[in-house]
Order: structure tokens, then C-alpha cells, then sequence
């Protein structure tokens, strides 16, 4: 029987509910049904890392990701990074260090980058590396987001 | 995406009977093939039975003298997150750590790497090797099968309607043994093995004791090598080389966009001698 599901999760700490399709991604939930546009696609099928959001603690593509799966669970999507008008140190250091140029990437690397500094707030270069492996980049080369990481890194710990 | 119903069981009992009654049904861990598969038409399920709220798809549990116990939902990151079972496998939570990158690896299992059975599976020559079996329940019971008979072609597994991997087992690793997984891949992470070897080796007074070996990407399913001849055999180079040509012998591989049969086949020699040495290695400093 063709019928939508009713989902209620928690979204950037708010709670939020809507109904979809079981063959709807988060990502399509995400952007589609709760206009939280923020998140980006791009590949489509988990290698590219532009729709990456927070989920109960794992950052994760959100593409490969049912919308019903997200019952009950935690999101942190890019709109919950910021602290009120006050940017993260990682948004911060990503203008200030030009770690971007079209765009499309920067909110998956920064929600991936957002969830190393959590847990390892004195990440190697290597590290940084190793763990951004799974978001691509078509327009800095990489050397940029990675100094911005470092940047906000050393900014997080003052 | 085709229309499909969902369903997310707390119950093995639960799960199998959706699975049964639904024999087009796929259980879903962490979704990070089947989702992809299922996006370009390869698959077209009626129903996705999300296994993840199943407490025995989720279990991670190591215990001394008995093995492992790994669920087929776990995701990779719980193993090489684990310190207790990190300890035991460093071989398997090093395979946890390539397959894919950070997010893939926050969903996808070990148990998905297996029943989605591609001939280039990370986990699958070092499952075989470490002698793992699978514990697979039905609609008609459940039974045990070792790990390199569960593969039997490309994307395809012995699992019958309404059957569910639950768990993966790995036995005990006695004293004086390791194992190893290495691949080549042309980047650095996230990307398809050319071709890969997985060995686990037992070590006796400067001998081999026993030796196993698996191969991936050099054959329709995963590659054990039989690699009998080894027992007995002095860790040297010499046996090391030997080891590689028995892997070079066994393989069958095609040419493809990643590389030509020759260049695989090198390959399985090369890796093979490389992660045979670091096993031994290994095993000696290993109690």
C-alpha cells in the first residue's frame, strides 16, 4: 500500500516532524520537505561527502540514508553549526583562508570537519586528511580546507 | 527509486517472517550498496526490512578463548572504535578503517560487505582467512556456513528466502598468530581494490604452523588459495615467495577498467608476499 510515514526526529536541537516516502532520502527530507537547504547533493550515491550531516553522533551521507530511518534519531545539518548570528570557528576559517570557491562542498566539509575537532581536538595534517577522504573538492585542491581545519583547530582550543 | 514498503523489526523472529512473506524483501544495515544498487535499477525490493533495531544484528562481543561474536548490522566504526576487540583483530578493525571513508563508515558493516558478496570485498579474504563463519537464520531454522562458501557470484549470496545473516564469528586467535588484509588501489582511500590479499598465519619455534590465504578482486567471489603446502615451512623468504606464487597460481582475474589480468595477477604475488611478511612479523612478537 502506497503510503507515507510519519517521521519525528530532532533536528539542530529542535524537535521536527514530517511525512515522506520510505524510498525518500534524508537528504531529499532534508532539502525537499523541510526546505533545510543548506545540505547539498552532489554525487548522489556516498563517494562525493556534500550532503554529509550529523546523525546520532557518526557524521554519514545523508543520500545513503532513508528520511524514515532518521525516527527518533539526532541530525546536525549545516543551519545547527553556527552559535545564534555568531559563525563556528570553522566557518570563520574557511572565509579567512579562502577554503572555498563554488561552494556546493564547503557545508559537508564543514559538518565532517566540525565532527573530527569534537572528538580529536588536536587532529594531525594526516588525520585531517585521512578523515576528509569521504568529501570531495573540485576547486581548492584541498591544502586550503585542510589549513582552515588546522586554523580552527588551533582557534577552538585557545 | 522504485516505491518499496519499510519495516524495522526489534525481533529476529519479526525480521524473518517480513523476509519471508516478501521474497523480493532486503534487509538494510547501513544502506551503503544496497541504497546505490537499488537508486540505479539493479535492485528492486518490495520491502526494505531495516535490521539496525535488532539487538543480536547489533552485537560486538569478544570473548577470551571462544572469538568474536559480530553482528551483521555493526557498523565499521564500532570496530576499530572498540579498544577490547581493536586488540584482539587489528587486522579486522584495519579493514574496518579502509572500507570507504569516514561516513561510509559510520553506517556500513561488515556483515553488509559480505552478504552484498562483490569479488573485490575488503572484509571477505580476511573473514575467509581468519577461518569466520556465519551464523544465518531462516524461516527453517538457523545454520552455520564458513564464510568462503557464502559468496557464490558477483552481488549474489547462498542466502534463500526469508534467510538473514545475524552474525559473524571468528574464532580464538591462538598464540604466536596474526592476520593482514592488504590491497592496492591507485588512491590513497576510498576506492576499489585492484586486486587484495587477506593471510592469517600460526607460528611454531620459527615455522609456520599453518597458513591461510584469500584473494579479492581476482575472481567472480572472494579467493581462498590453498596454501597446505606452507604448514611445516620455515619463515623465510623463501616461503614468503612461495606464498606469492601460490596466490599468483590461484587467481583468476579478468581485464577490466582497473587493471588488466596480468597486472592482477603480479599483484596477488606481491601482496600476498607483503602481508605474509608483516603476518609473521606480527605472530612472533604476538603471545
Amino acid at each position: 500500500m502506497e503510503r507515507k510515514a510519519h517521521v519525528q526526529t530532532t533536528i539542530n536541537g529542535e524537535p521536527a516532524e514530517f511525512l515522506c516516502e520510505p524510498r525518500q532520502s534524508l537528504l531529499e527530507c532534508l532539502r525537499d520537505i523541510l526546505n533545510l537547504t543548506g545540505t547539498k547533493e552532489g554525487c548522489n550515491d556516498g563517494n562525493c561527502g556534500a550532503c554529509t550531516v550529523m546523525m546520532d553522533g557518526r557524521i554519514v551521507t545523508s543520500c545513503l540514508v532513508l528520511g524514515v530511518e532518521a525516527q527518533g534519531s539526532q541530525i546536525t545539518t549545516i543551519e545547527g553549526i553556527a552559535r545564534g548570528n555568531e559563525l563556528h570557528p570553522l566557518q570563520k576559517a574557511f572565509l579567512e583562508e579562502a577554503a572555498l570557491q563554488c561552494g556546493i562542498c564547503t557545508p559537508g566539509f564543514i559538518v565532517a570537519a566540525k565532527a573530527l575537532l569534537d572528538q580529536e581536538p588536536h587532529p594531525t595534517e594526516d588525520r585531517i586528511r585521512w578523515w576528509l577522504a569521504n568529501n570531495l573538492c573540485r576547486c581548492t585542491g584541498y591544502d586550503k580546507i585542510v589549513k582552515a581545519v588546522q586554523k580552527a583547530a588551533a582557534e577552538v582550543n585557545l | 527509486m522504485k516505491w518499496f514498503d519499510y519495516q524495522a523489526p526489534r525481533t529476529l523472529g519479526e525480521a524473518v517472517e517480513a523476509m519471508t512473506l516478501h521474497p523480493t524483501a532486503r534487509a538494510l544495515a547501513g544502506g551503503t550498496d544496497l541504497l546505490v544498487q537499488m537508486r540505479a535499477g539493479r535492485r528492486t525490493p518490495d520491502l526494505i526490512v531495516d535490521i539496525k533495531k535488532i539487538p543480536e544484528l547489533n552485537q560486538l562481543h569478544y570473548e577470551p578463548g571462544m572469538g568474536l561474536t559480530l553482528g551483521a548490522a555493526v557498523p565499521c566504526y564500532r570496530i576499530y572504535n572498540d579498544t577490547t576487540v581493536s586488540r584482539a583483530y587489528p587486522s579486522l578493525a584495519e579493514v574496518a578503517n579502509i572500507i570507504g571513508g569516514t561516513q561510509i563508515q559510520g553506517r556500513a558493516s561488515i556483515g553488509g560487505n559480505l552478504c552484498n558478496a562483490a569479488p573485490s570485498a575488503d572484509a571477505i579474504p580476511l573473514l575467509i582467512a581468519l577461518g569466520a563463519t556465519c551464523r544465518i537464520l531462516g524461516p527453517g531454522g538457523e545454520r552455520t556456513l564458513p564464510v568462503d562458501q557464502f559468496c557464490v557470484a558477483p552481488g549474489q549470496n547462498v542466502l534463500a528466502t526469508g534467510e538473514l545473516l545475524v552474525s559473524i564469528q571468528i574464532p580464538q586467535s591462538p598464540a604466536s598468530s596474526a592476520a593482514r588484509y592488504l590491497r592496492f588501489i591507485p588512491r590513497n582511500e576510498m576506492d576499489i581494490a585492484v586486486a587484495g590479499a587477506g593471510v592469517y598465519v600460526v607460528m611454531e619455534n620459527g615455522h609456520i604452523q599453518s597458513a591461510k590465504i584469500a584473494l579479492s578482486s581476482v575472481a567472480p567471489t572472494p579467493l581462498p588459495v590453498d596454501a597446505s603446502t606452507l604448514a611445516g615451512q620455515p619463515a623465510d623468504e623463501a616461503t614468503v615467495h612461495k606464498a606469492g606464487e601460490l596466490a599468483a597460481a590461484a587467481a583468476k582475474p579478468i581485464t577490466d577498467m582497473r587493471g588488466t589480468a596480468d597486472y592482477r595477477r603480479h599483484l596477488c604475488a606481491v601482496l600476498t608476499r607483503r602481508a605474509l611478511a608483516s603476518a609473521i612479523a606480527a605472530a612472533k612478537e604476538s603471545k
